[in-house]
């Protein structure tokens, strides 16, 4: 048997620091961590490294026995402070006989770290997170400048967050680092994710145990390699409670260290000893961090308030203000901090020669970092609005004063702004959230915007782009008709010999639909854009100088490549005539099938809906979504990269929510019908309408008919399985039975406009974003507490159900409300029927657009379905003889029907 | 030839010794340093021994002929200082380059006459690149302990041209040698690597760091053991220490390298510590007395001189240890 040959973990400072499987836990220092210590960064911006050498120097007297290093902030030089502290560090033998940690996000920090330090240190951290490529590239220094490396369990795809993810990650890691770096396997330490438990999600019971688990599988599984570990994140729900924390970490290690976790961040002053912890407590949190009961987080929590923590209490910190000009003008549009804004930029224009040095200077310094910081993900999208909100009011101060400058010196030009870009939501559209976050992160780096607004006919886009002398137009649009104004102006930009890029965003469009309908019209760079952060790259790599023709070159290869790919791709599908899907639609037994009769047929009108009863029905998770925060509501506020944010925006969105509710600042209003229905004619549905809004008035009445279309699937599938119509969910005439269907149309919108105008002129763009994220947010709420109403009330087929928020959001309930638009029927002609039908327009005032969509935007519409077997589908793509089946039953010109019907329709 | 690697297995080899010592004894004057090409050279030039690779090369090739016919396997090349760091001193930045490749050029040709001579006993060539006379991780500024008079890039840069220049001259080995602040150790070492890789080449790497004093450290702090670790990471031929101390005072360190290192030990010591005159006076007898501790011990397996050592003592080591088998290498477990 040969026996693996030991390789253990060396490290040096001026001492030796040799890993054993005999050497106790590693402790490594955390205080000299910007990021962790409130006290280290005030010491490293204040310069006062003399004081801050002690913080290190405290540190190793306490048992350190590797101090990791950060200075990873904002407001800092990192890399200038990272060598001075280093050099300095160095110079103490005191302090430089243990190893160092050189811990950043940013390789040029962590290279500059390795470039001053004799020793053998520890880089934190690198990870597959950007690709093999750069992964590679940076073992491979890492190793040439002689130093250990943790590797977080990050790739590609994300943050390892289960077992087999860790598993997954750490196994490729190795993989690459040892076969192809050539990196010795015994210099790998595995951050493996050390995530909270006990936060009430059902997803986060197995945090601990799947570390722990992962642990022990790669001490077995790879050969010489540690396993680290951030450990104060494992009790993070119990923040404010340090005896159940102390009592977390303690039990944590204890088993994480028996599995194989060599090494870890633990501050030692927050950790109980594991034979000290009270036995029923202890009971508690073994349960917790094993997930040994089903109510295990309960009974820690009910135990949690037993046990006595002491709350820190928080205070506002002003300090800062009596730093240098530039630090708080800095700090204030990092922080977006706008209460001192107009006294500091008056401090500064006293000072400057000319107002616009301001701007140029005190203000761009600062806008540079949070461009920086954003860039490299160490802010995020609520916070750069802030800073613009900072940006503009400190701006507006100013113009006065430029203007009188140029007054004063009238041959002074303008001053030359990165470039100009005009913004526009196209015509027939009306929303512009996705569109207003990009135009303030692009002022925020200091291009000029031409903001048109929303429903922007194409002819207004071209005359504003001349008359401005634009660089570059960005559309957006998030209805699928808006897909094809893009493809028009396109066309219009071609045909007027246009030079400017084009970019393309919002939620229906695609890099697909961007490279094969509208890249072809337009000889130009077209782009598709849908984030921000990389917004800015994109106008960036655009309008540099040097750089501008290659870019755009590689863009329009890019396209064309991804546009034959995509074709070639479409090719292969196929698809059956609409004759053959109808035979082989969903078949409900509609002998056996339960219809119930709406308990009240016929239309009502909501006047007045009390939002306050909205509030439990909002689903935050698109929220967070809008402002590009990516995670499920509530396990984002909780989240180890973007939680503190998404817990400050969803506190300013609470509180914002609290002012409208007080204030009545929206109205919402809505309207919905219960009518007799059956399917005619396979896909068809007739609707009887015996109209009568107010219960006895003595109206006529008179029952009309309508018809709504639904659209069949048509892409072959698998044997047995159906394809599927809305249709399919209604009784047909000849089954001889009588069924129902419902439509709706809710809108928590009225007012949202003159508020975010109000905002708007304020400068306030955050609050003003912010106001539609929200009203979008109620609407859709309203739609799901009217579709509860509508079950269990009115339509009443389903009188028993007790459902939670999370399984309304779960759509785990009976019957379907599908939104014409949306992938079920993506038809929107169909709004207009349904605006016809309830009288949408007269009776609450909500208003189709030319592109129908809906005026104001925060309105949702659709249909009701309440058969059991009723599901969501997606139409997908259809063939030309549904479309002129289609535009023959709705008796419209074909092509009418192929425009409206576009986007689902495949190529031939 | 046969591989170094090969013959390190099979016995001890021996490295030459102190090149200055030698070249003492010709007493140059400042003519002579300058020689007819530097005659008009607008700054002082004696004392700029990696200067008489050009201006005295026959001198030169004369010390290396001396140590190879004393036993030595190995000799330095005479470019302890030849790097543009260095070389500021005298204003000689751009003659690096040459310098470096002529000194190796020397040095191989007398090698492969030895070579020639006694096919069993293949002689080599070792490029040596002294620390240079800056220090990456020391102030030179004793109140200001922040300040750094040369940087790692600075010092990788100078590095990589006096590597390029010596292999190019025909080094077969390179030797980063007199390490007394080990990040400019660091910075060599990893100049080497990118001309390994720029030219897809191996090259043996030997390193030898100097314990400065009875402290038991380097200049810039480490301990053996924290020595060892900090260069480790670079696949290398031999790992010792050399300079400013006498055979003797080597030994606990030396078993510390040999107790924990799976690569060849070496040692060059000065010839005891210098006396009131800044002479060394240990006799080749008293030295080889004292290595005989190393090679009872199996502590090493390239030794040589430094200091004030001369092809006397020389001699007197490869006599000395050609009775003794070499330190195992590749040990099976590190004892600790």
């Amino acid at each position: 048997m040969s026996e693996i040959e030991p390789k253990y973990l060396k490290l040096s400072g001026l001492e030796p620091l040799v890993v054993t499987p005999e050497s106790n836990f590693i402790n490594v220092g955390e205080r000299t961590n910007v990021a962790g210590s409130a006290k280290f960064l005030r010491l490293i911006k204040e310069e006062k490294f003399e004081e801050a050498l002690d913080v290190a120097r405290h540190q190793v007297e306490g048992g350190a026995q590797i101090i990791d290093i950060n200075m990873d902030d904002g407001l800092i030089d990192g890399k200038e402070a990272m060598v001075k502290f280093l050099n300095l560090v160095i110079a103490e033998p005191d302090i430089a006989r243990v190893p160092i940690m050189i811990d950043s996000s940013k390789w040029e920090i962590i290279e500059a770290g390795l470039q001053v330090v004799q020793g053998k240190c520890v880089v934190n951290s690198i990870s597959l997170k950007e690709g093999e490529e750069q992964f590679i590239r940076q073992a491979k220094l890492i190793k040439r400048y002689g130093a250990a490396v943790i590797v977080m369990a990050f790739d590609e795809v994300g943050q390892a967050d289960n077992y087999d993810r860790r598993i997954e990650i750490s196994k490729r890691s190795y993989d690459v680092l040892v076969g192809k770096v050539g990196f010795s396997p015994e210099d790998i330490i595995f951050d493996l994710n050390i995530f909270p438990v006990a936060t009430g999600m059902e997803e986060h019971r197995r945090n601990a145990l799947d570390f722990i688990d992962a642990t022990r599988w790669v001490r077995e599984n790879l050969p010489h390699c540690s396993v680290s570990g951030g450990v104060s994140n494992v009790s993070f729900s119990f923040r404010g409670n340090n005896p159940v924390r102390e009592a977390m970490h303690s039990v944590f290690l204890y088993h994480a260290i028996k599995a194989g976790m060599n090494m870890g961040i633990v501050n030692p002053t927050m950790l109980e000893v594991y034979d000290d912890i009270p036995k029923d407590l202890l009971e508690r949190v073994e349960d917790v961090i094993l997930d040994r009961r089903e109510d295990a987080t309960e009974r820690l929590l009910d135990f949690a308030e037993s046990v006595v923590g002491k709350a820190k209490e928080s205070k506002v910190d002003l300090s800062w203000r009596d730093d240098p000009l530039q630090e708080r003008i800095t700090r204030a549009l990092v922080k977006g901090i706008d209460q001192y804004i107009t006294e500091d930029v008056e401090e500064a224009r006293a000072g400057a020669n000319k107002p616009i040095e301001v701007i140029e200077g005190h203000l761009m310094t600062g806008m540079n970092v949070v461009g920086d910081l954003f860039g490299s993900g160490k802010m995020f999208l609520p916070q750069v609005v802030k800073s613009a909100r900072v940006m503009k009011k400190a701006v507006a101060y100013l113009l006065p004063y430029i203007e009188e400058e140029k007054l004063l010196n009238p041959q002074v030009g303008d001053s030359e702004g990165a470039g100009k870009i005009l913004m526009a939501t196209v015509k027939g559209d009306v929303h512009d959230i996705g569109k207003n976050i990009v135009s303030v992160v692009l002022a925020c780096n200091n291009y000029d915007i031409v903001d048109l607004g929303v429903m922007v006919p194409p002819e207004k886009i071209i005359a504003e782009a001349i008359a401005n002398k634009v660089d570059i137009i960005g559309l957006s649009g998030l209805i699928t008709p808006s897909l094809d104004e893009m493809v028009h102006l396109a066309k219009e930009m071609e045909r007027k010999s246009f030079e400017v890029p084009l970019l393309i965003g919002g939620a229906t469009t695609s890099k697909a639909h961007t490279a094969v309908k509208i890249d072809p019209q337009y000889s130009n760079a077209v782009v598709h854009v849908n984030d921000a952060s990389r917004a800015v790259t994109v106008v960036g790599d655009l309008l540099q100088k040097e750089s501008s023709p290659g870019y755009k070159k590689s863009i329009k290869a890019d396209y064309e490549v991804f546009r034959d790919k995509f074709l070639n791709r479409g090719k292969q599908k196929e698809y059956k005539p609409i004759r053959e899907a109808r035979k082989n639609k969903f078949q409900i037994d509609w002998n056996s099938s339960e219809i119930v009769r709406p308990r009240q047929l016929g239309i009502q009108v909501i006047e007045e809906m009390d939002l306050q009863k909205l509030i439990d029905f909002i689903d935050w998770t698109p929220f967070f979504r809008s402002w590009e925060l990516h995670g499920k509501y509530p396990a984002i506020l909780t989240d180890e990269v973007v939680g503190e944010q998404a817990t400050e925006l969803f506190g300013d969105a609470q509180k914002m929510l609290e002012k409208v509710l007080r204030e009545e600042q929206l109205k919402a209003q809505g309207i919905f019908g219960l009518f007799p229905a059956n399917t005619i004619n396979d896909d068809d549905i007739e609707v009887i309408v015996d109209d009568v809004i107010d219960q006895g008035a003595g109206e006529d009445r008179t029952a009309k008919k309508f018809v709504f279309h639904t659209l069949r699937q048509q892409l072959k599938r698998r044997e047995g399985v159906a394809d599927y119509a809305l249709s399919d969910f209604i009784a047909p005439k000849e089954s001889g039975k009588q069924d129902y269907i419902g439509c709706f149309c809710v809108t928590t919108g009225f007012g949202t406009a003159e508020l975010a105008k109000v905002y708007e002129e304020e400068l306030d763009d955050y609050s003003a974003i912010m106001i539609k994220a929200l009203a979008d947010r109620l609407a859709e709420a309203f739609a799901e507490f009217l579709h509860k109403e509508v079950r269990t009330g009115h339509w009443g087929y389903a009188t028993n159900e007790n459902l939670s928020n999370e399984d309304l959001i779960g759509e785990s309930y009976k019957g379907i409300r599908p939104a014409p638009g949306y992938p079920a029927c993506p038809d929107h002609l169909e709004k207009l029927t349904i605006w016809e039908l309830l009288q949408v327009e007269e009776r609450i005032g909500v208003k189709l657009t030319e592109g129908l969509a809906m005026w104001p935007a925060a309105s949702v519409s659709g249909y009701y379905f309440g058969n059991a077997e009723a599901r969501y589908f997606g139409l997908g793509k259809i063939k030309e003889d549904q479309v002129a089946d289609f535009a023959q039953r709705k008796g419209i010109p074909m092509a009418k029907a192929t425009k409206w019907l576009a986007p689902n329709i495949a190529d031939e | 030839m046969k591989d170094i690697y090969k013959i390190l297995e099979e016995r001890i080899l021996v490295l030459d010794g102190a090149m200055g010592t030698m070249l003492q004894r010709h007493k140059f004057t400042e003519e002579d340093f300058r020689g007819e090409r530097f005659k008009d050279w607008p700054h002082p030039l004696q004392g700029n021994n990696d200067l008489l690779s050009l201006t005295q090369p026959e001198a030169i090739a004369g010390v290396h002929r001396k140590y190879f016919a004393a036993g030595a396997d190995i000799v330095e090349t005479n470019t302890f200082s030849g790097t543009t760091i260095a070389m500021a001193d005298y204003h000689m930045e751009d003659l690096v380059y040459e310098l470096n490749y002529d000194s190796a050029k020397i040095a191989k040709a007398v090698a492969d006459e030895f070579t020639a001579m006694e096919p069993d006993k293949p002689r080599f060539v070792a490029g040596s690149m002294g620390p240079t006379n800056k220090t990456a991780s020391m102030s030179p500024d004793v109140n200001d302990p922040g300040f750094r008079a040369i940087s790692f890039d600075e010092l990788r840069i100078a590095y990589k041209l006096q590597a390029e220049a010596l292999l190019d001259g025909g080094a077969d080995i390179l030797l980063v040698e007199t390490i007394f602040d080990t990040l400019n150790a660091k910075a060599a070492l990893f100049a080497i690597e990118e001309v390994k890789e720029e030219r897809d080449i191996e090259v043996p790497i030997m390193v030898s760091g100097t314990i400065t004093d009875a402290s038991g450290r380097t200049l810039s702090g480490q301990t053996a053991e924290a020595f060892l670790i900090s260069i480790s990471h670079i696949p290398i031929l031999s790992v010792g220490f050399n300079c400013a101390l006498g055979a003797d005072q080597l030994v606990p360190h030396l078993e510390v390298l040999s107790g924990r290192t799976e690569h060849a030990v070496s040692a060059h010591p000065n010839a005891g510590l210098p006396n009131a005159f800044g002479e060394y006076d240990e006799s080749p007898e008293q030295m080889a007395e004292q290595i005989k501790e190393y090679v009872e011990k199996g502590l090493v397996n390239i030794v040589g001189g430094c200091c004030g050592t001369t092809p006397e003592h020389i001699t007197a080591i490869a006599e000395l240890v050609r009775e003794y088998d070499p330190r195992r290498l590749r040990t099976e477990s590190v004892s600790l």
